[in-house]
Order: structure tokens, then sequence, then C-alpha cells
């Protein structure tokens, strides 16, 4: 069976540089490999789209959670799909189906943009499997939404019980909920070193490291993590003097890694929003009685931040600059994708607020299959160096 | 035959003279709400709540409707440089930018003083409404109450009365409406009054039961109205004065003028040639040009996804339970708000399923730059439409703001093709 199976080896045995360039191979790979591998061996594959979704009440099913987050690919079979006026993650998400690259059994998107949450019907339109939208909540503040979102996970939990023609017994999705408490616990310690010892690990190493967890069985990613976070941390390497500086604005189409490269250059990456729907939990789920209503509760009350949630104990500013104070951070880069409406929006909340701080800031825009940073290593190199010398 | 005359001249187009001068009463109303220094509820179409905010006496701005204004006036450019100046980017809704230089310029506006927000009422029905309402949040630190609206989660899957999943997102929907009935209180400094509530609710009724009656009646040929120019005034008034006397009485005249049309077989055009469908949002930088790339060649909009959405789905002609105000609100606003989301998300069906009784010939798609929410789908539906029936479709994209990005000669070129692929294919049809 799949579930027994292991579908992310080849990194046993290498040296810590060797690992991060396998996990890079990884995450770049439009292919995934480790998703074939499950799928040939006979598993059932939930994909589901940027930024938050409750992976455990998949795995506890039985699925394979795929977080469908574009890719470097071309995007030619889905451009007929869409307009021209939109980001690229949404094409090339769908590219990534409609070449088979993945192949699903199911396919979730959430509310968390205009563009977003087309992506059900669209996709419903062109594959056969069940294709839906999760209504998380956009009034968290209601005394009602806890209720409404433990029946809207307990409809999502119906719908993977009948794709996997089998019930999800509460104590099975306590365990895996249990198995990700675990894998977000080690994730906290990723972020620490970040923060508290940043020349140890660089943005994209980082970066790589988290991302691998969007595409294996998260046992595998806990027994990974396990191995190599004592290697990070046994690392040599010496404090150079970079400044410390917050990337916020990856919240969902991500960057390219070689983008990350070139911010390291310069600074240190000591935080950011970067595949924030891995990391949504600020502390572990508490595991007793209902386990849907716990996730339900957690998403809630226990959580991060990010544009595309709207709630009104978290104004994103407010939140960026406990971030930034968190983080000991120097400076903030305000990315936000090309034509991403949330992302745009908050650019300029954010800018006000970090001017009332007197906080320093780098303004630019990304897209995922961009592939020239010379221009952006300059500028970004101007920005710091009129911050030392000012 | 005398008597017949005279009343068809008074009937005849007066729900576009009426509808204008009640828009300009309203945004005169306006003027005067912010010269006295008093505050207003701002809310949008998908889900104005203005059944809620009417009981509580609050003057109402809809800033979709002033934005829309700035494009039609011909004068959105000098509001969305301004508001790139800010710091906005080019990239985002023209409504919002458009507005955000309103409120820049202290509520300056072509049709008069727009009122400082004193709450912003608003649903998830556009993402971008949540964006938008959070700039109001920081500008005047005024409460903003965002109305979660679950939609229909998968195509065909629309749950009704009575199903578990409906009674879970009713219930959700009726909680909210009673902490925004309580936030009202606080902010007006009035007590909740159900009798006016009721009192409200009925003239809603009346407005949505006429609504659905005058779209039914463009099934009719020749079609009594344009769905593109006329429809957008009707629905200024469906929105502005929902919940109102005023509002009531003019869609039962509506009703009438319609009535009398389709009796006598008087047509918004005098030689009906093509019958068409538009989804999407009007180009309002060229808006009576642009209806006229297509009436020059006899082609009439018939009917559009705009009138079901942007009059947040009471096209449905959902009427309240009037015994049962609270549960009942919950449920129309739900049904309906739901259903503003379904035209833009999964319209495909309903597209197709119009295409025999409404005699169309011809779908007009139209995303627009501003709107991701509407024009993400379009390509696809169109897509599916097109590999399910035989019709002409016709795929054009500009904005509703922003004529920088509106190329009249473009998309002259493409309309005189489209239509000129209907004659030939009508042309084949005979032989």
């Amino acid at each position: 069976m799949a579930q027994n199976l292991k579908i992310f080896d080849g990194w046993q045995g290498k040296a810590l540089d060797d690992i991060f360039a396998f996990c890079r191979e990884l995450v770049e790979d439009p292919d995934y490999p480790t998703v074939r591998k499950w799928r040939e061996a006979g598993g059932k594959v939930a994909g589901h789209f940027q930024v938050y979704f409750p992976e455990e009440i998949a795995h506890a099913a039985g699925f394979l959670p795929l977080r469908i987050c574009g890719a470097q690919v071309d995007g030619m079979e889905a451009e007929s799909h869409f307009g021209s006026y939109l980001c690229s993650i949404i094409k090339t998400s769908l590219e990534l189906a409609l070449t088979k690259k993945v192949e699903l059994d199911l396919f979730v998107t959430h509310p968390i943009c205009d563009a977003a949450r087309n992506l059900g019907a669209i996709w419903g339109r062109n594959f056969p499997y069940k294709c839906q939208i999760l209504y998380l909540p956009q009034n968290p503040n209601s005394s009602y939404s806890l209720q409404y979102l433990t029946d809207e996970y307990n409809r999502l939990k119906s719908d993977l019980e009948e794709i996997a023609g089998r019930k999800i017994a509460n104590e099975e999705l306590n365990r895996s909920v249990e198995i990700y408490n675990e894998s977000r616990a080690l994730m906290r310690r990723i972020y620490a070193i970040k923060r508290e010892t940043p020349w140890l690990i660089a943005a994209d190493e980082a970066f790589c490291l988290i991302a691998v967890a969007g595409f294996i069985p998260r046992e595998e990613y806990v027994e990974f993590l396990k191995a190599v976070l004592p290697m990070i941390e046994a690392r040599e390497m010496k404090k150079q003097d970079k400044m410390r500086v917050v990337f916020e604005g990856g919240f969902c189409e991500l960057p390219p890694v070689d983008l990350l490269q070139t911010i390291e250059r310069s600074c240190y990456l000591v935080d950011d929003d970067l595949l924030i729907g891995l990391r949504w939990f600020l502390d572990d789920i508490k595991i007793n009685g209902d386990a849907t209503r716990s996730l339900a509760k957690s998403y809630l009350d226990n959580s991060s931040y990010s544009p595309v949630q709207h709630d009104l104990r978290k104004p994103k500013e407010k939140m960026l600059l406990e971030r930034v104070k968190g983080a000991q951070a120097e400076a903030v880069i305000i990315a936000a994708a090309k034509m991403c409406e949330p992302g745009l929006e908050e650019q300029v909340t954010y800018s006000k607020m970090l001017d009332d701080e007197e906080i320093p800031y780098f303004v630019s825009e990304f897209e995922e299959n961009q592939t020239s940073f010379d221009n952006l290593g300059i500028q970004l190199e101007t920005f710091v160096e009129n911050i030392l010398f000012s | 035959m005398a008597e017949t005359t005279t009343f068809s001249e008074d009937l005849v187009g007066r729900g576009n003279k009426d509808g204008a001068a009640l828009f300009r009463d309203w945004f005169t109303d306006l003027t005067n709400v912010a010269e006295e220094g008093r505050g207003a509820a701002y809310v949008f179409v998908m889900g104005s709540l203005n059944e809620i905010l009417k009981t509580f006496d609050f003057p109402i701005v809809f800033p979709e409707i002033n934005s829309l204004q700035t494009a039609v006036r011909r004068v959105a450019l000098e509001f969305l440089n301004d508001a790139e100046n800010y710091g906005y980017s080019p990239d985002i809704c023209g409504y919002v930018k458009a507005d955000v230089s309103v409120q820049l310029q202290g509520g300056k506006h072509p049709m008069g003083t727009i009122p400082k927000p004193s709450i912003a009422v608003l649903t998830n029905a556009c993402n971008t409404y949540i964006k938008w309402a959070e700039i109001w949040e920081r500008m005047y630190n005024i409460p903003m109450f965002t109305l979660d609206v679950p939609g229909t989660r998968a195509d065909g899957t629309k749950t009704s009365k009575g199903d578990e999943g409906f009674e879970n997102d009713r219930k959700y929907v009726a909680e909210q409406l009673k902490e925004l009935i309580k936030l009202c209180e606080k902010v007006s400094g009035k007590k909740f009054d159900i009798d006016k509530l009721r009192e409200v609710l009925g003239h809603a009724n009346v407005m949505s039961r006429g609504w659905k009656r005058i779209l039914e009646m463009n099934a009719s040929r020749p079609s009594v109205f344009s769905a593109l120019t006329d429809g957008t005034i009707f629905l200024g008034v469906a929105n502005g004065l929902r919940g109102t006397p005023e509002g009531a009485q003019y869609f039962n005249q509506l009703v009438e003028e319609m009535e009398y049309k389709v009796k006598n077989g008087i047509g918004t055009l005098t030689e009906e040639e093509f019958r068409l469908f538009f989804v999407g949002v009007p180009c309002y930088p060229i808006f009576r040009r642009f209806n006229e790339f297509f009436t020059d060649w006899g082609g009439t909009f018939i009917h559009s996804t705009y009138l079901w959405f942007a009059s947040g789905g009471t096209n449905l002609g959902f009427e309240y339970d009037l015994d049962n105000p609270i549960d009942s609100l919950a449920e129309g606003v739900l049904v309906n708000v739901r259903d503003a989301m379904d035209s833009m998300f999964h319209q495909h069906q309903t597209v197709l399923d119009l295409i025999t009784p409404y005699q169309l010939d011809g779908v007009v798609y139209h995303p627009i730059k501003s709107c991701r929410t509407v024009s993400t789908g379009l390509a696809d539906g169109r897509r599916y439409v097109m590999e399910r029936k035989n019709i002409s479709t016709l795929f054009i994209e500009s904005d509703m703001m922003d004529q920088r990005v509106v190329s009249e000669a473009q998309m002259k070129n493409r309309i005189d093709a489209f239509f000129e692929g209907m004659i030939s294919r009508k042309q084949t049809a005979t032989v």
C-alpha cells in the first residue's frame, strides 16, 4: 500500500550541501517524482491550492496531500483557458494538471483571492474528479465561525471518505494531527535558526527544506528534518556583516529560488511569509476530543497571518511589525507577485506603517518564472549601502 | 386610440428618465449628508445589507457606483493617477483606486460630495471588497463588518433549504446578521426596530419581484430593453434604493412599462438582427460607444451576467417572509449572494440554458483587467459553451475604469469580425 511506501529517499548519507541541492532539485521539478511514485503504488492524491489547507484530514484518509503552488513551466496549455491580466501561479498550476505532470483524485481551492476562487470551477470543467472550494471563514470574528468551520471541515472529510471508500476515525485524525504538530515544531526550529544564527542556513536552503513538506508524506518529512536539523546546527559557518531583513509577499505565488539567493548575497533573510500555510499554526494543535473542531479552533485562534485572511484581531501591518521586531530585522523587503491584487494592495499599507516606524523598506515585484535577477541584485545592494552609509 | 398613444408617450422610456432622476436625487442627498458632517454606511453591490442598514436610517454609499460614474463621465484617469501616485499599483482594481482618490480629496466627486464612512459593511462575494474596506478601516478608524457568505462548493452541488449543508450555512449567516444588528445599534445609537425591518423587507420584496419579471420579459422578440445600457440604469436603482418606497414604486412602474412594450412589440432597436448575451462587466470608459459597436450591426444585448451578480443575486426574485424576518433575511442573503458568486464562477451552464428561451445568436465575453473575480474563469467558461453549443462567441478584453487598456480600434475590428461571422453563419443556415 502507498501509505507504507517510502517515496522520499536519496538524501540519506549525503553531506548537508548535497542534501540542500537534492531538495532544490525536487522543489524545482515540475514532474513531482515523489507524487508519481506514490500514485504508481496505488496511492490517492489530494491537490490543494495555496495558502492553507487542513492536510491532516486528507492524511488521515490515506491521501498524499499535494500543495499546488505553480511551477516554472511555460503554461502553453493553460494559456487558452485564461485571459491576460492574471498572476502566473494560477496559470501554471492548471498547466501542471492539464499536462498530467500531476494527477489528482481531488482538487481543493480556497477563496483567498478573486483569481484563486475561480479555480474550483475551472478545474471542475476540465477534470472528472471532485474539484471544490473549501470556504475558510472570512469573518473569524463571528462567534459562530468555529462551528461553521468545523462543519466545513466535516464536509471536506465526508468527500475524502467517499473517494477513499472508508471512514476516518477520530483517533486516526488525531494521530495525523500529532504527526503534523511534530513537523511544524521542526519547521519552527528552522525559523529559529534563521532568526538567531542566520549564517547557519541561507534563505534558499531554508525555503527548499520547508517546501519539501508540500509533496511528501509527513512521516517521512519528520524523519528527514530530525536528521538534517542537527547537521545545520553543527555547521561551521562564519557570521558575516550583513543586514538583517524580513521578506514579505511570498504567501501564495513563490519567488524563484535564485531570487532568494540574490537577496542572500547582500542580506540575512531572518524571517518571511514564504509558504506560510505550511507553518500556519503558532503552536501545537491540541489533541483531545473532536479532532476537526481542534483543527478549526487552531485555524481561528492560534495562527499566523497573511494578506488573504481577514481577521480584525490581526491587522496585517501590526503583524508585520511584530515579525520585524521578533526577528530583530533592520529592514523589510515588501514584495508582491505580479498581478497579485491582495499582495499589491498590502504593499501600500505596509509601506505607510514602515514610514511611520522609520523602518527602511524595499518595494519589489516578482514572478515565479522570472529568470533575470541582475537588476534586483544591484538595486538591493544600493538599498543596503544607502542604509549603511546614511 | 388617442388615449393609448398618450399613455405610451408617457410610459416608454420612463424607467430610464426616472432612474436617472432618482440617481441625481440620491447623490444630492449624499452631498447634504457630507455637508452636515454626518457619516454614511459604505457598502457593496453584492450583498449590500441595505435591508438592515435602512432600518437604522444610515445614508448609503456604494463606492463601486461612485467609481464607475467617474469612468462614464470620462474623468476616471485623473482619479486613477491620483491613487497610483499615492502608491497603488496600476495592476489592481480601478474601482478601489478611484475611491481612494475620492477619499484623499475629501469626498470630491463629479456627482457631488461623498460623505465619510461611519461603518463599512461588506460580504466576501468579492475578495477585493475586503481589502478595500481595510483601507477605510485604516483611514478613518471605523468598524468594518465582513458578512461571510459561503458560496457553492463545486459545480452542480448547490444546496437547498432543508439540506444539511444549506442549513449549516444559513445558521452561520443568521448569527452574523444578529452581530451586525448589534454593531449597527452601537454605531447609530438607535435601537433595532423589527417592524421597521419588516417594512424595509416588504419594499425589497417588491423590487426583487419586479427585477426578476423585467429580466424575464426580455425573452420577448423584439427585446424591450438593452441589458447593457438600460439594464445598468435599472441596476443602479435596484442597488441604491433597495428597501425604500421609492425603489419599490420605481420597479412597479418599470414592470408596467416593460409589459406595455412587450404587448405592443416596442423593441429597443428598430431592427433587431442579433440577440446577444453579455458575460462580464461593461466597458465604462467608452460606455455608449462600446454599445454602438454592436447596435450599428443590429445587435442588442438581451441578457447579461452583470445584471445578476451586480444586483447581488436579487434577479432570483427571492421574497422575504415578513413573519420571520431575521431567519428569512439570512436565507435570502445566502441564496442571493451565493447566486451572485455562481453568476461569476459557474455561469457556463446557465448561459447554455438561456440560449434557446432567449433566442440568442451570440455570447460576448468581456473580461477586464480590474476584476479577477469576474474575469479569471471567462475564457474557460467560453470553451465549455463552445464545445457544447454551436453558437458564435466573442472574447474581448479591456477594462471598466482604465482607458489606457481600452483600444477602440482593435475592439471594433474584433466586433466587426464577430458580426461578419454571424451573418455568414445565418446565410449558411438559410442555404
